[in-house]
């Protein structure tokens, strides 16, 4: 029988060690694991069928891929697609709203869980905290198509509820939904809403860290509850807040499909054409297989440039990173 | 000094419990001063307007859905229903497109956890043996899917080539490993499971199935029914797979889907019957179908949630 290597001095050291050579006797090894790679094998099929085999379609993105031909029979155009992709007169505007949109939701979505979190931080009463959390995450537990059509009942122009309320105190009826800049205005806030409550989580759990006695010290020198939290819990959390904006940096090239085709309408067109939109709108909708699979690996690499950019700052920073 | 260390576990505020269970500092140098009420009243109010904003929408969809059309039509519903009546619920019940599209939901949620499941376990529980071997290449080509994919265009033409358009294996099988949950299970396993059990199982000779089994599942029933969890809210809320693979079959429709083409596109009007005349606003219609996919989560959403909190907590913790 084989047991584990050196690695774990812990635990196993209280056990007698067979001696084992990693390196000798591959049928022996097998033999006796078989079981390990047996309990591997249908996970590995479905890692490599529906996660790998797709990233060779991406073949098709220098190629003029005609769906009866296969990634094997098509025509093979080189970086063709990707001239004329960069030169479509949609391929810029959506690039630009892709990064605005994310870049909006950072902006306003990125310090509301800091400032919900320290603000619980400070609530004593322990059943105001738990039913105030309670009610912060549900939704995130809800679909976007859900909150896409709240959206519309509670915002809608001529029967939302915020509208009749505006006009039962004398007010006039504010498309909320039904123009471009406020669209985007709306968006962005129930982007907000959505994600606000489940930020708080990490935050929480940050803060929890914070050693005692620095509050003690900072009390012994008279600072406020005010003061602590400034100069005590903010700095405390610092290293996480660097992180996860890093991080959500990071991500400013990818885009929520769901969340946009929830929200939008045929009357604001101005900013929901991002990329995933694009993509879809050409694959699926259209056939224009080959320019679309071009522009998700466009998305990808520069995606994944930028998680790369991003975690090794963080890295330098000596927060950690991810990777 | 910590006063109670009980809170402790209560990870909000924690490490502040020095400052009494909710009594005044006892500090002489500290008395409460107005600006300290005003300002604990500020934070009550922010905490409490912002847990209601998510609060109420709800409460007033449900009262619109249980409202009579003529009150909703003339914008008099707020927070309580006026003019009470389920004729809506009756009519969302019998449009028998709307049901299926629930037991649809219900079956590809069902069988997605269980092959998700099935797939995080077996492949956490061998990366974490030790005596494995290509162990970091496994692992490699598990993180590298975070970070790069194929992409929706790639998975599409899969799907095609598979034949599995238009089936519900499409909205069952690709999603099915998730590398995120795989790296919580295994922080969980690693991290949770002394080493030197599994070793006494082996000295006595159970093999790696029953080790499996018989020691590490039942001593991580709180992580399978979190990441339980994660697959099948993941699976429930989802619509965007469906959108794209699900076109001809509408009977495979599963609910997220039928809500975005009723209520979202409105391209899809509800199968009502030839008596029905009075929905030329179907308003109520369409609050009673939102409040219809809702319900499923907000019912087990209560018991669920802790569980989702440990999960991004266990996560967020780097191997």
């Amino acid at each position: 029988m084989i047991f584990r290597g050196t690695k774990r001095p812990d635990g196993a050291a209280a056990v007698p060690k067979a001696d084992v050579k990693p390196k000798a006797g591959l049928s022996r090894h097998l033999k006796s694991e078989w079981q390990l790679y047996a309990l591997l094998v249908i996970p590995m099929a479905f890692l490599i069928l529906f996660k790998y085999v797709p990233m060779f379609g991406l073949v098709g993105a220098f190629e003029n891929y005609k769906v009866a031909r296969g990634f094997f029979g098509s025509e093979w155009v080189g970086l063709k697609e990707f001239g004329n992709l960069l030169k479509h007169r949609d391929f810029l505007p959506a690039l630009r709203n892709t990064l605005l949109l994310n870049f909006l939701d950072l902006l306003f979505g990125f310090p509301m869980p800091i400032i919900l979190a320290l603000l619980l931080n400070e609530i004593r009463s322990k059943w105001f905290k738990r039913v105030t959390q309670t009610l912060l995450y549900l939704p995130h537990f809800l679909s976007w198509v859900i909150i896409g059509a709240l959206a519309y009942q509670l915002f809608g122009l001529n029967s939302g509820i915020v509208n009749n309320l505006l006009e039962s105190a004398g007010l006039s009826r504010i498309p909320f939904l039904q123009e471009n800049t406020r669209w985007l205005a709306t968006y962005v806030a129930v982007g907000v809403w959505q994600s606000m409550g489940w930020g708080i989580i990490v935050y929480l759990a940050a803060i929890s860290g914070i050693n005692p006695e620095l509050y003690e010290a900072a009390t012994v020198d008279g600072a406020g509850r005010f003061r602590q939290a400034l100069c005590v819990t903010l700095p405390g959390i610092r290293s996480t807040i660097v992180v996860l904006l890093i991080l959500n940096l990071g991500r400013i090239m990818g885009g929520s499909f769901e969340r946009i085709y929830a929200m939008q309408n045929v009357a604001t067109t101005e900013y929901t054409m991002t990329i995933p939109v694009l993509i879809y709108r050409w694959g699926i909708l259209g056939t224009q297989f080959s320019r679309a699979i071009a522009l998700g690996l466009f998305q990808s690499v520069v995606g994944l440039i930028l998680v790369l950019i991003t975690d090794r700052v963080a890295k330098r920073l000596g927060e950690g990173g991810m990777l | 000094m910590r006063l109670k260390p009980k809170s402790e576990k209560n990870f909000a505020g924690s490490g502040r419990n020095f400052a009494g269970s909710g009594k005044i500092p006892k500090s002489p140098f500290h008395a409460i001063s107005p600006a300290t009420v005003f300002w604990r009243a500020v934070m009550y109010i922010v905490l409490a307007a912002s847990s209601l904003a998510c609060l109420l929408p709800f409460v007033h969809i449900v009262s619109k859905s249980v409202s009579s059309n003529a009150f909703v039509l003339a914008g008099k519903v707020f927070l309580l229903p006026k003019g009470f009546d389920l004729a809506a619920y009756t009519r969302v019940f019998a449009d028998k497109s709307i049901v299926q599209s629930l037991w649809v939901t219900i079956v590809i949620t069902l069988s997605f956890t269980l092959i998700g499941m099935f797939i995080t376990v077996c492949m956490a529980y061998a990366l974490t043996r030790p005596q494995l071997r290509g162990k970091r290449v496994i692992n490699f080509l598990c993180v590298f899917t975070l970070y790069f994919t194929g992409g929706a265009i790639p998975d599409y033409i899969l799907m095609s080539s598979l034949g599995m358009l238009d089936t519900i294996w499409s909205l069952i099988l690709p999603l099915a490993f998730s590398a995120y949950n795989l790296i919580i299970m295994k922080n969980a396993i690693s991290s949770g499971i002394p080493q030197s059990l599994e070793e006494a199982a082996r000295i006595d000779g159970a093999n790696h199935f029953r080790i499996l089994w018989q020691i590490v599942l039942p001593l991580s029933k709180p992580i399978l029914a979190t990441l339980s969890l994660f697959y099948a809210v993941g699976r429930w809320n989802a619509y965007q797979d469906a959108l794209f693979y699900i076109k001809r079959a509408t009977e495979l429709r599963p609910l997220q889907l039928k809500l975005y083409y009723l209520i979202v596109q409105a391209s899809e009007s509800f199968h009502l019957e030839a008596v029905v005349t009075d929905m030329t606003n179907p308003e109520v219609l369409k609050a009673c179908c939102i409040v219809f996919a809702t319900l499923p989560i907000l019912l087990v959403y209560p018991f669920i949630q802790k569980y989702f909190v440990q999960g991004v907590m266990i996560g967020a913790v780097k191997e």
